[in-house]
């Protein structure tokens, strides 16, 4: 990997800390479909199939831990909205506005707190945390962010966090030896 | 049964869990996830556009996937505090995935709760495809439930 010392622009720096995209899910918390992900990958965890074993250990049912952003991934089309509905927007901000035509997700932390329950309202903020300088990689030139989305439920109760690493690059070779494409 | 914190040991090995992945394996992961986006179901998309062999697993799916083998291993009354992983190479259809872990920490804090760390493999073809590392409560004994914590009890 090399590294160009080009400065950020302004305008990238200015929302680096700062809350955006706040939004509060237009669906509440539904056990059927945290199912498709237990089905998914084959997973018998008792807690999320068994009810007396989930009233015993977790006062009730609860989702699988990794569906944490998947109550806050827009439909793939609702009333009123227009282009393309995604989820993580200041990612594809960030492309847009650096002019970025291509991504990979490289990094996924997810810290749980309190678990989500059935019925739950899930509200997020997405916050900027860092932008690189310009790095050149096998992918591509561009620059690497770190995004976090704090999650909460209905009462305020921190749910989870989870924190991105997104490299956005111009095409240089071979694009998809390493990460996950996202576009 | 559950694993207990007393059970564990650093250098401790999880049995090896191996999954053959097919379309329906990356399309089901997906849309269970709710990403829409076209290369975890559009072949055309992700060969023409992403320049790879195949559609691919996406993101959620593979967390889902390693909260599901750190739970095999301890059972319910485990619970996952953190995981954190870097994804090297893309998992596609006709992969086997291979997922393989060993114990490298064991540590209880200052509420008492024991957590071991995992360092954990998802390979395919002999390629480490992501890495990952996870923090996961142990109970002290069978009677334990690391679930009964909240606030200020629940350090993850």
């Amino acid at each position: 990997m090399t590294d160009s010392a080009a400065e950020l622009p302004a305008e990238i720096v200015s929302l680096i800390g700062v809350p955006q995209h706040s939004a509060t899910a237009d669906f509440t918390v539904e056990p059927a479909y945290a199912h498709n992900t237990l089905a998914a990958t084959e997973n018998a965890n008792p807690i999320y199939w068994d009810s007396s074993v989930a009233d015993d250990l977790t006062s009730g049912p609860t989702m699988p831990l990794a569906t944490l952003s998947l109550w806050m991934r827009p439909h793939y089309w609702q009333p009123g909205a227009v282009g393309e509905q995604v989820a993580l927007q200041v990612h594809f901000d960030l492309k847009a506005r650096l002019g970025l035509p291509e991504a990979v997700m490289s990094d996924n932390t997810l810290i749980f707190h309190d678990p989500v329950r059935p019925g739950d309202l899930i509200s997020h903020q997405q916050v900027l945390r860092s932008v690189s300088g310009v790095k050149t990689t096998k992918l591509g030139t561009g620059r690497f962010w770190v995004i976090d989305v704090e999650y909460h439920n209905q009462h305020g109760d921190l749910v989870g966090v989870e924190s991105y690493t997104g490299f956005g690059y111009q095409r240089s070779g071979d694009p998809a030896s390493s990460g996950e494409a996202d576009q | 049964m559950s694993t207990t914190f007393e059970s564990v040991s650093v250098g401790d090995t999880l049995s090896e869990l191996g999954y053959d992945v097919t379309p329906t394996t990356v399309v089901l992961g997906a849309l269970a996830s709710r990403d829409w986006r076209p290369m975890h179901h559009d072949f055309k998309f992700a060969t023409e556009r992403n320049g790879v062999r195949d559609i691919f697993l996406n993101t959620p799916n593979q967390a889902a996937w390693f909260e599901r083998y750190i739970t095999d291993w301890t059972g319910p009354r485990g619970r996952i505090g953190r995981m954190k992983f870097r994804m090297h190479d893309s998992v596609f259809p006709g992969d086997h995935m291979v997922f393989a872990a060993s114990v490298t920490e064991m540590s209880t804090d200052e509420t008492t709760q024991g957590w071991a760390t995992l360092d954990i493999r998802l390979s395919a073809g002999g390629r480490v495809c992501t890495s990952c590392t996870a923090r996961v409560a142990l109970p002290s004994d069978p009677e334990d439930n690391p679930w009964a914590r909240r606030g200020d009890r629940w350090k993850p």
